[in-house]
């Protein structure tokens, strides 16, 4: 795991210089354009850049547990979820035990974030606690492991930075260009034709070089899927935990009402898909489910050469191969594992879920709660001062 | 002459770096094997005091299961005496343990007063995750005893290994008597 990781770390580098590559040289052009000298136009978007790393590395995880309204639990709220966490800790062999936090969502996803492995989180939606059971609920915690434990997040963060830093960049350009265009070339008239070529350059790279670092972008974040997924099998031994987990995430219908588009990235699965209609495959930052779920259950082991070959099996032109080469060094057999045993009866498990899942709510946002003798509970809100409550349903007095 | 010394020196310092890399490498995958072994280590203790509480909860319940509950006790002090021995024995007492725990979850589907308890649920979640960690702490030292086993093993490694003493290690088996599987614990919640 190791050496995948630092590979990983290899490429991080690599791919950061790339996109920023592309923020300098549109940088330089605008300066160019708008100053008449390159690196007035290069020190603006590196401080831009400067800035936003900064406040992401330092805030980034709070901003974006904060955007998505997620609540930190603690043990006693939801202990099942809980457990799992921390047996993919284990499995895995992350430091410290993330933080878990819940978003009170209908939708059906997930996300990790943090800049490093000590200082992690992970976020779970309550539609998806609802639905999934432990042996699908293993799977998805083990891929969001995979993420903090393979480094993925950081770079996803840096990379959506730079390509944020960039799109700002053009944007601003662009603006300048069609309100203020108009004056400058006046007074450049005089200056001779070196203008217009510049013009001419720098609003094809203006339009060009968002779209360039987003597939940059987009390519990385599809890999990172990939890699998560067979991890995630690694941990777990059981491919078909997280295959059926993605199953009953993609038959869902709600979006998540909290993401945006530069949050996207960071989801178990795309939360912007749109139903009945395959996401193109360049500009998706998710693979498509069904490939995934069909890798997962073509494995016949759970080691990542099984996923690379499971891989390899589907797509038989391309020989490419999906996961680093590092991560395939290792060839020793690792056995599926046998499901968990399921509930006798799943209708009641669900509603034993639900339940689970609305406890965990309740007690997240601070309400208190009083087992009444007649069998009723009563769930007191943080803002109620009095020191007793009536029971609405046999009249008996219970004190807070 | 200079040629010479030149050569020897590119030679010392390739050697160097293949002989320091090959320790440092060593050093850091035996830290993860002891680590590793921790985490089984906690988890293992975690399982030694849940018991107590699981059989006072089932003694209250069931009246004729005397003789599974004692075995489950005597097999959990067995264990506990056992931990600070080797790997080789610890995984016989334990897997002493895991089998008298499943015999006990066994019995205890009998009992249908005893399952819709509030605390003897909670207690099982407990219990089948503490089984899962001690799964996984399992595998994940296990996979950590395979890789250091093999850097000690393969060249150019091994010379360095065999120079500094480290030493292959052992793997850590838990292996139930009736079947090869966890205790088979029914997720009702």
């Amino acid at each position: 795991m190791w050496e995948q990781i630092s590979s990983n770390r290899r490429r991080s580098v690599a791919l950061t210089i790339g996109i920023g590559a592309i923020l300098l040289l549109v940088g330089y052009l605008i300066g160019l354009y708008f100053f008449g000298n390159g690196y007035a136009g290069l020190v603006i978007a590196l401080i831009i850049w400067g800035i936003m790393n900064l406040v992401a590395l330092f805030q980034g995880d709070s901003i974006l547990l904060s955007i998505s309204k997620a609540k930190k639990i603690k043990k006693s709220d939801h202990p099942r979820l809980y457990n799992i966490v921390e047996e993919m800790q284990i499995a895995s062999g992350l430091e410290k035990m993330p933080d878990i936090y819940i978003i009170d969502d209908p939708a059906l996803n997930a996300f990790a974030t943090g800049r490093d492995p000590k200082r992690a989180s992970v976020a779970i939606t309550s539609g998806l606690l609802n639905k999934l059971n432990r042996d699908e609920l293993q799977g998805v915690i083990g891929h969001e492991m995979a993420h903090i434990k393979n480094r993925d997040v950081l770079l996803m963060v840096m990379c959506g930075i730079l390509l944020g830093s960039i799109v700002m960049l053009s944007w601003v350009a662009s603006r300048a260009l069609l309100f203020g265009g108009a004056r400058r070339s006046r007074t450049s008239s005089s200056s001779g034709g070196g203008g217009g070529i510049i013009l001419i350059v720098a609003i094809v790279l203006m339009i060009i070089a968002p779209l360039a670092a987003q597939l940059i972008y987009f390519a990385i974040s599809r890999k990172r899927e990939y890699l998560a997924d067979a991890s995630s099998a690694l941990y777990t031994r059981y491919p078909e935990g997280l295959a059926s987990a993605l199953e009953k995430l993609s038959a869902s219908t709600h979006e998540l009402r909290s993401a945006n588009k530069a949050t996207a990235p960071m989801f178990i699965i795309n939360p912007f898909r749109k139903k009945g209609m395959a996401a193109s495959n360049l500009t998706s930052t998710h693979p498509p489910i069904s490939e995934r779920i069909r890798i997962l259950r073509s494995m016949t082991g759970s080691s990542f050469s099984n996923y690379e070959e499971a891989y390899d099996k589907l797509h038989y032109s391309s020989r490419q191969g999906i996961l680093p080469g590092s991560a395939l060094a290792q060839t020793q057999a690792v056995e599926i594992r046998a499901p968990r045993p399921e509930p006798v009866e799943p209708f009641q498990a669900s509603i034993e879920r639900r339940r689970e899942t609305s406890e965990a709510l309740w007690q997240i946002n601070d309400y208190k709660t009083i087992n009444c003798k007649c069998g009723t509970r009563l769930r007191i809100p943080p803002r109620l001062q009095n020191s007793s409550v009536r029971c609405p349903h046999c009249g008996r007095t219970n004190s807070t | 002459m200079p040629v010479g010394a030149i050569v020897g020196i590119i030679v010392a310092v390739v050697l160097a770096i293949i002989f320091g890399g090959g320790y440092n490498r060593l050093v850091r995958l035996r830290n993860q094997t002891k680590n590793a072994w921790a985490q089984i280590d906690v988890q293992l203790k975690r399982r030694y005091d849940l018991i107590p509480n699981l059989v006072e909860t089932v003694k209250g319940y069931t009246k004729h299961e005397r003789e599974t509950l004692e075995a489950v006790t005597k097999a959990r002090n067995i264990a506990q005496q056992l931990s600070s021995s080797g790997a080789a024995e610890r995984s016989k007492a334990e897997s002493e343990l895991s089998s008298a725990l499943a015999r006990l979850l066994v019995v205890v589907e009998r009992y249908p007063d005893l399952k819709a308890n509030q605390n003897y649920l909670a207690l099982q979640e407990e219990l089948s995750s503490t089984e899962n960690r001690i799964g996984f702490a399992r595998q994940y030292y296990n996979d950590s005893i395979l890789k250091y086993n093999n850097v000690t093993q393969m060249i150019p490694s091994n010379v360095v290994a065999r120079m500094f003493g480290f030493k292959a290690g052992e793997f850590f088996e838990i292996t139930v008597a009736e079947e090869k599987e966890a205790p088979k614990v029914s997720f009702t919640q």
